[in-house]
């Protein structure tokens, strides 16, 4: 009989004798390079942590590849972070220049520390999701090949700047409070298969997956209506009920939202904005979602202040002046008209013409 | 095996940023599965549409979550994604690993799935990504015996997971690797056997710079805080300055509540405490001559979530301060609380903070025992469309 509620592996015995000894008495840091955390404690040890890019989906071989370079110099200890890069953490100085030449010998990409663009959040896509509208892994790579430089640190930014991919609304992980977020989106509505619903779906649940209210019971298919008018496909029914299809390969596409931030240094978390209602799915490169985010990116930094994050820029120079500055159109799709809309509405004279 | 022919997938291994497909391939030449799902995935990338079915229930015995069941909807043209299983497996806290015990579990895996992982969900499991039915148990069990528990799914307490804390920041206000192995502990059966009306996650944040994002993506997030004075080194300030650091520009400025003041002829940082609200960007910015106070606990936000069904949430404050000491119990019984009321008045798939949503934020505090502070609103309402309870008036006017 397998044992069962044991839990997960218990961190004190997977944290180095460095981490042992100092814990909670870590007293400052400093980024010596792009990519590498020099930890100070009080008690005048020194952790020096070195963060790689990581693809997130990999292979045992690689997890053997990064645990015999964490053998070699690190004692056998590694992490990971809350973005999906792993750090190699050395204790012993004299490892540290050694470990980073292996480092770039083997091809890994150190980076992803202080103000720069660090590893990209994102979900499963095509590779294992039924709901997926997009594909996430695809489209990091894309990104993240375009962008790398910013991971490097070989082009300074102005803050940190987070980008997340979601392969739809549903939004697992970050993006609506990313500074960059990139979310698969419908565009036509769901087709209901009658037949196949009967049996198969439980239509009260079906009915109040809809934020809308677009769907209704019909008593004699024994099945349910969608009005059109008031959906906007949001795929929340076809999570609930199989027998409801919405993929649509011609009108698929992604959006992409601006200036959202989880921390509450200077000013409070905020939620992604739309910026793009819609761009194609264009594997595998999707060089109008790349160009997009990259023009974003740069536009940003060559505006913004020092310190100042996507969300808190446009607060500065005013939704007017983003749409401005970067060229892309303003359009209904931008205007709210879901739950609390009018909050959203400028309910002031003062705007920039 | 016949030839892999991905010429799409294959642009994908150009190019800087580390390749998935690299990974995948690396997987492949060992794994049939891996395999398959390469070629259902370049499929995808030519018809720009899914391969997967709907859902699919699978599990593994004494457990009712921690498997995501998925089933490729062309078992013909890829035989070996025909199940195609995830496996959540709870990582532990911090994310921090031996190579031993990444080992270990990179050979249970190669003996029952595809060799593919993710490291990490964005919830914080470890994923093991693509088994069998058959091969679901014996993995579990193997998985067992090298020390891995299964992760949460379904209506259940999610794994909770949380930033590095104080095994490596100096602004770590709480042990949030301790509380979240506490927690996960605590919470076994809740975590393992879904009885709640939806999804329920708990993240841990040390500090206000929330490295775990606990205030968007957990309905109940604690981040460290303290609420006495911060700590200056006056020397450490003027050493910044004198390095020609702007302070101005780079941190007075900066302040939200202008609680921070540089006095250039003194060469001396006067901080109004009563006025700082805690927000890190100074100690971020000086991190050599700024600490945290002394007075340290957790501030608690309740209702963080994606958009489904009623709008995306960023949680709201419930409790301003919290000591936060082992074993945890004012905040375990405070989860209790909360978990029992959803439980009993959240309809099926209703996230609690949609369900404060519906019922009020002042009847929630109401029936879980919790003060209304001035802290939890960012404003008092601006509408008059107050309830009043029968208890609260004189009685008058009765026939």
């Amino acid at each position: 009989m397998a044992r069962n509620d044991f839990g997960p592996p218990d961190y004190r015995e997977l944290i180095p004798p460095v981490i042992q000894k100092n814990y909670g008495q870590w007293k400052y840091h400093t980024i010596p390079r792009p990519g590498v955390l020099k930890h100070v404690s009080d008690t005048g040890d020194v952790l020096y942590s070195v963060r790689i890019a990581s693809p997130r989906l990999v292979s045992s071989e690689y997890i053997r590849s990064i645990s015999d370079i964490a053998d070699t110099y690190c004692d056998g200890y590694l992490r990971f972070t809350t973005r999906n890069n792993a750090e190699f953490l050395v204790s012993d100085e004299s490892k540290l220049e050694p470990l980073i030449k292996d480092l770039v010998a083997k091809g890994y990409m150190i980076g992803g520390g202080g103000h720069s663009i660090s590893n990209v959040v994102h979900t499963q896509g095509w590779i294992h999701c039924k709901s997926a509208v997009t594909d996430a892994s695809g489209i990091v790579k894309d990104v993240m090949d375009e962008l790398h430089p910013y991971f490097t640190g070989e082009i300074k930014v102005p803050a940190r700047l987070r980008i997340a991919v979601a392969c739809c609304v549903n939004m697992c992980g970050a993006c609506h409070c990313s500074d960059i977020s990139i979310v698969g989106i419908h565009r036509t509505p769901p087709r209901v298969n009658d037949e196949l619903l009967v049996g198969r779906c439980e239509i009260p649940t079906t009915i109040a997956a809809c934020p809308t209210g677009a769907i209704r019971p019909n008593p004699k298919t024994k099945s349910v209506e969608i009005n059109h008018e008031k959906c906007m496909m949001c795929a929340n029914c076809t999570v609930v009920c199989p027998a409801i299809k919405i993929m649509d390969p011609v009108n698929d596409g992604v959006s992409i939202w601006v200036g959202g931030k989880v921390s509450n240094a200077r000013t409070a978390p905020k939620f992604s904005r739309l910026a793009i209602p819609y761009l194609p799915n264009n594997p595998p490169r999707w060089p109008e979602v790349t160009n997009a985010v990259k023009h974003l990116v740069e536009v940003w930094a060559a505006s913004a202040r020092e310190g100042e994050r996507m969300g808190e820029w446009i607060d500065r120079i005013g939704w007017e002046r983003f749409f401005e500055k970067t060229g892309l159109p303003f359009t209904d799709k931008h205007i709210d008209d879901f739950t609390h809309a009018t909050t959203t509405f400028r309910s002031t004279t003062q705007f920039r013409f | 095996m016949d030839e892999l022919k991905t010429p799409l997938l294959d642009e994908l291994e150009k190019g800087e940023w580390p390749s998935f497909v690299k990974e995948i391939k690396r997987a492949a030449a060992k794994n049939p599965g891996a395999r398959d799902l390469l070629r259902q995935l370049e499929a995808s990338y030519r018809e720009k549409i899914g391969h997967w079915k709907h859902g699919g229930i699978v599990g593994v015995k004494g457990y009712g979550g921690g498997v995501v069941g998925r089933y490729s909807d062309d078992p013909e043209r890829f035989p070996h994604a025909k199940e195609f299983h995830t496996i959540r497996v709870n990582q532990p806290a911090g994310f921090f690993y031996t190579t031993k015990k990444l080992r270990d579990m990179a050979d249970v895996w190669d003996k029952y799935g595809s060799g593919l992982y993710n490291m990490h969900g964005s919830t914080g499991d470890i994923i093991l990504l693509g088994t069998t039915t058959e091969n679901l148990q014996p993995c579990v069990d193997e998985l067992a015996d090298v020390g891995f528990d299964l992760g949460g799914s379904g209506g259940a307490l999610r794994t909770p997971s949380c930033c590095v804390g104080q095994a490596r920041c100096a602004t770590a206000c709480i042990d949030s690797m301790e509380i979240t192995r506490e927690i996960t502990m605590h919470y076994q059966n809740e975590l393992h056997r879904p009885a709640w009306p939806y999804k329920f996650k708990i993240k841990v944040s040390a500090c206000p710079n929330d490295c775990a994002a606990a205030s968007a993506r957990s309905d109940l997030a604690v981040i460290g805080v303290w609420r006495d004075a911060l700590l200056i080194d006056q020397a450490a300030v003027r050493e910044y300055v004198n390095n020609g650091f702007n302070i101005f520009d780079r941190v007075i400025r900066k302040c939200p509540t202008a609680a921070i003041d540089w006095d250039s002829q003194k060469q001396e940082l006067e901080l109004r405490t009563e006025d700082c609200v805690h927000c890190m960007h100074c100690i971020n910015a000086m991190p050599k001559a700024l600490r945290i106070g002394k007075e340290r606990g957790a501030s608690l936000l309740i209702g963080g979530k994606a958009p489904v069904v009623k709008g995306a949430m960023i949680g709201w404050v419930l409790v301003p301060f919290m000591k936060m000491e082992p074993p945890f119990n004012e905040f375990k019984d405070l989860v209790d609380k909360i978990t029992d009321w959803w439980a009993e008045h959240g309809k099926n798939r209703e996230r609690v903070g949609e369900l404060i949503d519906r019922i009020g934020l002042s009847v929630f505090l109401k029936e879980i025992g919790l003060p209304p502070l001035p802290q939890m609103v960012h404003a008092p309402r601006s509408n008059p469309y107050i309830f009043w309870y029968p208890e609260e008036v004189e009685k008058h006017g009765e026939k």
